[in-house]
């Protein structure tokens, strides 16, 4: 067991993480702790654009962009912080492009924009150009900026570390438990301030856009140790994933002028959405897609729609809404590289000439843990804040959001969120003392690791992994309904029990032992199934991405709250409600 | 997307665990696969269900992350992006896993990257612009000509396919190899960066570009379609 100390201890290396970093090195003694390479983060994967009111090829403003935010999130985010967002996302882009990200450009030089689902000119309702681009592989972009630079500042990494538990003391964090996965030996890390920026856990269902590592480990580790996770039942499905696989299909495509056809060659969005149609919320998208299916629409009976950026298409119904411009092959092959790559590869499909087979793919965590707007964690739904605990992106829930994320939005989150969380860790630990470590810190961590190596049951992780996954599909996806999430609840909490004394693994090594990790990496998705199953059941009315078949109306009166899931001492999970901050926007009737 | 029947594959994998063997082997795995199946869902379904101490690193599975690396039937790939049907003609074949070359085998499939990512440190792979900004606080402008100039090379996912392909790094691994340069390039072309004469003056040592010597191995690996060995000859161009 080797013990580190630093200041601050940032866990997670994508934008969120990295960005705190880069601001927490500058004036205290950080470490950021990644269970993989940085550069292999799933900001990464990220592709259409990051959101702000630059008004570089139009007239916006980030109040437009503010109501945007809320009317998406079915006025369940908290206005404040939706407006901190939207103000400070306009100077965190241009501070990215500072650090040298290599923005698209407009014809005069500027950051480009493209239109993006949800983002209006608040006057007129139309899609506005708010996404500021880099190809289709701005998270990418950003990823490596900050990267980049966190190399430039010499900023202390500790790669291939798995955090696997955080040691309290009375109510205050002392140290985080990581495995070296290298090695396999337990390391403690002493901070005075601690950031969980451990994204998100699509893994917990079949279809999904998220890597095979978003796990939610950060969530968990919090949540075992008692910390609340709030709006759990908020997991957001987005309408184009590539049909089977689940890989992202940017929204991008859309906000080009790409169009959703069904079976019968239809662009049905227009009877869903008649004034933004296509460029709808993904929520609403994604029903929408569920519904042609449910309705025998699908193309040649399978459970796909399409999605068509070919510029004959495109062109037609940019003539048809009276655009002036059209445009080409070459075009589609400059602006959505990578999703060309991604059809040719995985599909024989080739986007410029066929439209791409679509469906709704697990994608984004709206709820997590709770924060303020300086990513302060709350350990209740009082709202008390735990000193020396932070979160941020995905794993957090601020709640910027609400019900559902706008595209764009995950990206301004990590920047924004990420570089407030790293200022407020700083001037913290300035002021903050050590907590003393409690005898024997590792305890924790090695009898987890322990109960699974030596379990000896007949039940292989990925089997039990792959049942979890059926279970929340089928009863906690786009549509549920009452009965249904009952059953996840009930069949997840089997699978827990199976997970505890049925499971077996082969590698009983040290050294890059992923049998292991996997196994550790299941027992997290199970408590956040479960987490997200029972704040859904609780929840009787439709919001944003918690549509229900048996509640299909909004409920302002009764559930216009956010959901406070906590692991009491029995081990069962006690619900509590926090009221949505509400200053600007009054809750109304969301059409699009 | 039509699926032509199932296709019997022998995946071989170069295995090694430093905790059981002394010295690597070949391990045989026998498995239906589909056409469209990636050589990563058929290692999965090793680790998943015949044996799980197989190690290897991945993470995104769709050719974005890099983690994924490999030698597959002698050629660098990522794993979640090398089809069986491109590997495998008829209904039956030989599929073969190693470690990337050129890098100490740390387990299985897994090797030592901090070579690679020490050659990446070394080339100063990081925007350097100490002038103040606009004063309109707005962002720097750059033309859409002069951000094409280095939009290849800002692909790089850092997977190391090309550096690891390049028999020259394979000769000498003091060669900061073609990924490193890739990441040279991306700034030594940006229109907005100062440090472009400081990162030749790095390049043009010893060790520098003129190890290359136009294999072409590294184009041919990237699985981002970057021209890689045309990036470096305009690196060497430029000195």
């Amino acid at each position: 067991m080797q013990v580190h100390q630093f200041d601050a201890v940032i866990i997670g290396a994508g934008g969120a993480g990295l960005m705190a970093a880069l601001y927490a090195s500058e004036q205290v003694n950080t470490a950021v702790i990644s269970k993989l390479y940085p550069t292999r983060s799933h900001t990464g994967a990220a592709q259409g654009g990051i959101g702000a009111a630059l008004g570089n090829l139009e007239e916006d403003h980030w109040e437009w962009h503010a109501f945007d935010t809320v009317k998406g999130g079915d006025y369940l985010a908290d206005q404040d912080a939706v407006d901190v967002l939207c103000k400070e996302a306009v100077d965190t882009v241009i501070e990215l492009e500072h650090m040298g990200l290599p923005f698209d450009r407009t014809p005069d030089g500027k950051i480009s924009q493209r239109r993006f689902g949800g983002h209006t000119n608040n006057e007129t309702g139309k899609p506005v150009r708010r996404a500021c681009h880099a190809a289709d592989r701005t998270g990418h972009m950003i990823l490596q900026t900050l990267y980049q630079q966190c190399i430039k500042n010499n900023v202390n990494f500790f790669d291939e570390f798995q955090v696997i538990d955080i040691v309290m003391n009375g109510d205050r964090p002392a140290a985080v438990i990581a495995i070296e996965i290298g090695t396999g030996e337990l390391h403690v890390f002493q901070a005075k301030a601690f950031m969980f920026a451990t994204g998100g856990w699509g893994k917990v269902w079949t279809i999904t856009s998220n890597a095979y590592t978003l796990t939610g480990d950060g969530n968990t580790v919090l949540y075992r140790r008692g910390i609340p996770m709030e709006d759990m039942e908020f997991y957001q499905f987005h309408p184009t994933g590539i049909y089977r696989l689940g890989i992202l299909i940017t929204e991008g495509v859309r906000g080009e002028g790409g169009v959703l056809l069904n079976g019968e060659g239809e662009r049905f969005m227009e009877r869903y959405a008649p004034t933004i149609k296509d460029l709808a919320s993904r929520d609403v998208v994604s029903r929408a897609i569920y519904l042609e299916l449910k309705d025998g629409r699908g193309v040649n009976g399978k459970p796909y729609v399409h999605l068509d950026v070919t510029p004959k298409t495109v062109n037609h119904y940019l003539k048809e809404a009276g655009e002036n411009r059209s445009i080409d092959a070459h075009y589609i092959e400059s602006k959505l590289p990578d999703i060309l790559d991604f059809c040719r590869t995985y599909l024989g499909v080739n986007p410029v000439s066929e439209p791409m087979p679509v469906q709704p793919t697990a994608h984004y965590a709206m709820g997590g843990i709770p924060t303020d707007v300086d990513c302060r964690v709350l350990g209740d739904a009082e709202g008390t804040v735990i000193p020396g605990l932070y979160a941020a992106g995905e794993a957090a829930c601020v709640s910027v959001h609400g019900a559902n994320r706008l595209g764009t939005n995950s990206l301004v989150d990590l920047v924004v969120f990420g570089r407030r969380g790293g200022k407020a860790m700083a001037d913290y630990c300035k002021g903050a003392e050590f907590v003393e470590l409690p005898a024997n810190p590792t305890a924790e961590a090695e009898a987890q690791l322990n109960r699974i190596r030596q379990s000896k049951g007949k039940t292989r992780v990925a089997t039990l992994r792959k049942e979890m996954q059926a279970v929340m599909s089928e009863y906690v996806g786009v549509f549920r309904e009452e009965d249904g999430m009952a059953k996840a609840v009930e069949q997840v909490r089997e699978l827990k029990e199976r997970f505890e004394n049925d499971i077996c693994i082969d590698d009983q090594g040290s050294i890059h032992n992923y049998d292991l990790l996997e196994a550790w990496c299941l027992g997290s998705l199970l408590d956040l199934a479960e987490v997200t199953a029972v704040s859904a059941l609780a929840r009787k009315e439709s919001r944003g991405a918690h549509s229900r078949e048996d509640f299909k109306a909004r409920d302002d009166v009764n559930f216009l709250q956010h959901t406070f899931a906590a692991m009491g001492p029995d081990g069962k999970i006690a619900l509590s409600y926090k009221p949505v901050v509400i200053d600007r926007y009054q809750p109304k009737e969301r059409v699009y | 997307m039509a699926t032509n029947g199932t296709v019997k594959v022998e995946l071989r994998v170069r295995r090694y665990n430093p905790e059981r063997d002394e010295k690597p082997y070949w391990g045989s795995f026998e498995m239906e696969a589909e056409p469209e199946d990636r050589v990563l869902d058929l290692l999965h379904h090793v680790q998943w269900y015949l044996d799980g101490t197989l190690a290897m690193r991945r993470s995104c599975a769709h050719g974005v992350c890099g983690s994924d690396a490999m030698r597959i039937n002698g050629q660098n790939m990522l794993a979640c992006k090398a089809l069986v049907k491109n590997l495998v003609r008829g209904g039956k074949g030989r599929i073969q896993v190693e470690p990337i070359y050129g890098m100490r085998v740390i387990k299985d499939l897994i090797v030592d990257m901090e070579p690679f990512m020490e050659h990446y440190r070394s080339v100063m792979p990081y925007f350097v612009n100490d002038e103040p900004a606009p004063e309109n606080g707005r962002e720097r402008l750059q033309s859409p000509e002069d951000r094409e100039r280095f939009d290849e090379a800002t692909k790089c996912i850092l997977c190391a396919a090309c550096t690891t392909s390049c028999p020259s790094y394979w000769a000498n691994g003091t060669y900061v190899g073609p990924a490193a340069i890739v990441q040279a390039h991306r700034f030594i072309f940006d229109s907005r960066d100062k440090a472009g004469k400081d990162r030749l003056a790095i390049l043009s040592q010893e060790n520098g570009v003129w190890r290359c010597r136009t294999i072409f191995n590294c184009t041919t690996a990237c699985p981002r379609e970057i021209p890689v060995t045309q990036l470096i000859a305009e690196v060497k161009g430029a000195m």
